[in-house]
């Protein structure tokens, strides 16, 4: 058996919104190198809608795998709707991860929401911060 | 396909197979047996134990046949351990980047009450035998260092680390897995007590390896049931496994030096290749390593991603990075020769075989360009080391 679903392969192999969108209104970046996974979104939000959306992503297959499924479920979304992805619908939508690889999906849910509280923080739009945890540079090996 | 994974198994020759054949087919007596067709089998295993200790200039009576090197090496730790303990010796000296064979194994004796010295391994990915000597306690049982090691290739000086232990009097065991069949070995001339190796890593069949444990030691048998092996190794002798483990090392043994005159110039072609790559950098000395062992690590990326297209290119390939072994963190034989974490998630060993040309190694450059070139392209860690957010560990 594969290590990844055919779905990983396809999203891995050919990631979909990988690249840098220069005017971004919300950018979040999770992870760290010493851990071996870097996430960084990119936003374009244009009336409380994911108009555009990319990614670079430092890390293994099912990394990059998660944030090209993740911007994929977000792009063109309302912004309310992108709040509400979590790590389990980019799981479902993969077709299933390895155990070991379900912290890939989990640093995509914490890259979007992250880039969405930059924007509110960048255009001075209330929020609960009980809707955005404190994003750990990692959360698996605590740096 | 370009299969470069040859640390990690490699395929059967064809006179392997054809040694195991008829014990399968035909002479599948048991050993054990009185009658004259079990006594066949018996035959063919004493005389593969009297070549396979001819290849190590050791006595057929010093060889134990095993599952295999992890087996081999539990066994010689665990018996030279507890032979020490009785004398009131508990203290062990390794290194830092030894297989988990080792270390697992020596992380147990530890909660035996036993004490672990692991030697810092220098940067080139060498341990000297000053260290050693340096290490050596009045209670030492035992010293055990591999031969070469298993992920950046590179070759101890086990001729005078095993000289040091002999004028010390300890006891010295080496895992010779990625050794044995592709360096001349001599355990008498070495000074080595005890040494493990593996059939699958030369051409042999896999679950079977070798004990050689020099006589007068008295091995702990860690399978009990039966008498065979001299009762040190209980279970039916693997005989077609056997066979196959004693054709594949005269084989390789009888091949060392054209296979180090074929593979050296191929592994320099592809460590100059690979070192084009902007911010790469080799693992362990350019010299001291096995012919077929090249290991690289790239900036910027992760190990697993890397493989998965090196994969697609039609290249097997292997890596340190956490991702692929399902730890947390990447290799210990890389940390262990000071890579930092975020270098050694990066990492890739390329272990090269006999059928290779210049046009495969060639191939192989080309593939790991592309693929590291890509993998910077939508790396936010690159991007962030070319513009300068975070510094560069390797000069360009």
């Amino acid at each position: 058996m594969a290590l990844y679903s055919d779905k990983v392969m396809d999203h891995f192999r050919n990631p979909r919104n990988v690249g840098v969108i220069e005017d971004a209104n919300g950018v979040g970046e999770v992870g760290n190198p010493k851990c071996g996974d870097i996430m960084k979104i990119y936003l374009k939000i244009q009336d409380d809608t994911i108009a555009d959306v990319k990614f670079e992503t430092f890390g293994c297959g099912s990394a990059i795998a998660s944030s090209s499924m993740a911007t994929e479920l977000i792009k063109g979304q309302p912004l309310s709707e992108a709040l509400k992805l979590t790590n389990q619908a980019v799981t479902e939508a993969l077709d299933g991860l390895p155990a070991h690889k379900i912290h890939c999906s989990v640093l995509a849910e914490e890259a979007i929401k992250k880039a969405v509280k930059d924007y509110y923080d960048r255009s001075g739009i209330a929020y609960d911060p009980a809707d955005f945890p404190v994003f750990e540079d990692c959360d698996h090996c605590g740096e | 396909m370009i299969y470069a994974d040859n640390a990690a198994t490699t395929k059967m020759s064809k006179t392997a197979i054809e040694a195991m054949l008829p014990y399968m087919e035909e002479f599948y007596g048991n050993p054990s047996s009185l009658y004259e067709f079990g006594q066949k089998a018996k035959e063919a295993l004493e005389s593969a134990r009297a070549r396979v200790a001819a290849c190590l200039g050791a006595e057929p009576r010093e060889i134990t046949f095993t599952s295999g090197g992890s087996e081999a090496d539990n066994q010689a730790i665990i018996t030279m351990a507890h032979a020490g303990a009785k004398k009131g010796k508990k203290h062990i000296i390794s290194t830092a980047f030894e297989h988990h064979a080792v270390l697992h194994t020596l992380e147990k004796l530890k909660k035996e009450g036993f004490e672990v010295t692991l030697l810092d391994v220098h940067s080139n990915g060498l341990i000297t035998a000053q260290q050693v000597a340096d290490a050596i306690r009045e209670d030492t049982a035992l010293v055990t260092i591999m031969f070469a090691n298993n992920e950046i290739g590179t070759i101890q000086p086990i001729a005078e680390i095993g000289a040091v232990c002999r004028e010390k009097k300890v006891p010295f065991h080496t895992d010779a897995v990625q050794a044995a069949g592709h360096l001349h070995i001599d355990v008498k001339a070495m000074n080595i007590d005890m040494l493990s190796l593996s059939a699958h890593k030369f051409h042999g069949p896999k679950g079977v390896g070798v004990l050689y444990a020099k006589k007068g030691i008295l091995l702990e048998s860690l399978i009990n049931g039966g008498g065979q092996e001299r009762g040190k190794r209980a279970g039916t002798e693997n005989i077609p496994g056997i066979m196959g483990l004693a054709a594949a090392l005269e084989e390789a043994c009888g091949n060392i030096d054209h296979h180090a005159e074929t593979l050296t110039p191929l592994r320099d072609k592809l460590i100059a290749g690979l070192k084009k790559i902007p911010y790469s950098e080799l693992n362990g000395d350019a010299s001291q390593r096995l012919p077929s062992n090249v290991n690289f690590c790239f900036e910027g990326i992760e190990g697993e991603s890397l493989l998965l297209l090196l994969d697609d290119k039609g290249i097997c390939a292997s890596s340190g990075s956490a991702c692929t072994s399902g730890s947390l963190d990447p290799s210990h034989v890389l940390l262990s020769i000071g890579r930092p974490h975020e270098v050694a998630h990066g990492s890739l060993r390329l272990s090269l075989g006999d059928d290779m040309t210049e046009e495969t190694i060639d191939e192989i450059i080309a593939a790991v360009t592309d693929v590291v070139t890509y993998l910077r392209g939508i790396s936010p860690f690159w991007r962030d080391l070319v513009t300068g957010k975070r510094q560069h560990v390797f000069a360009e």
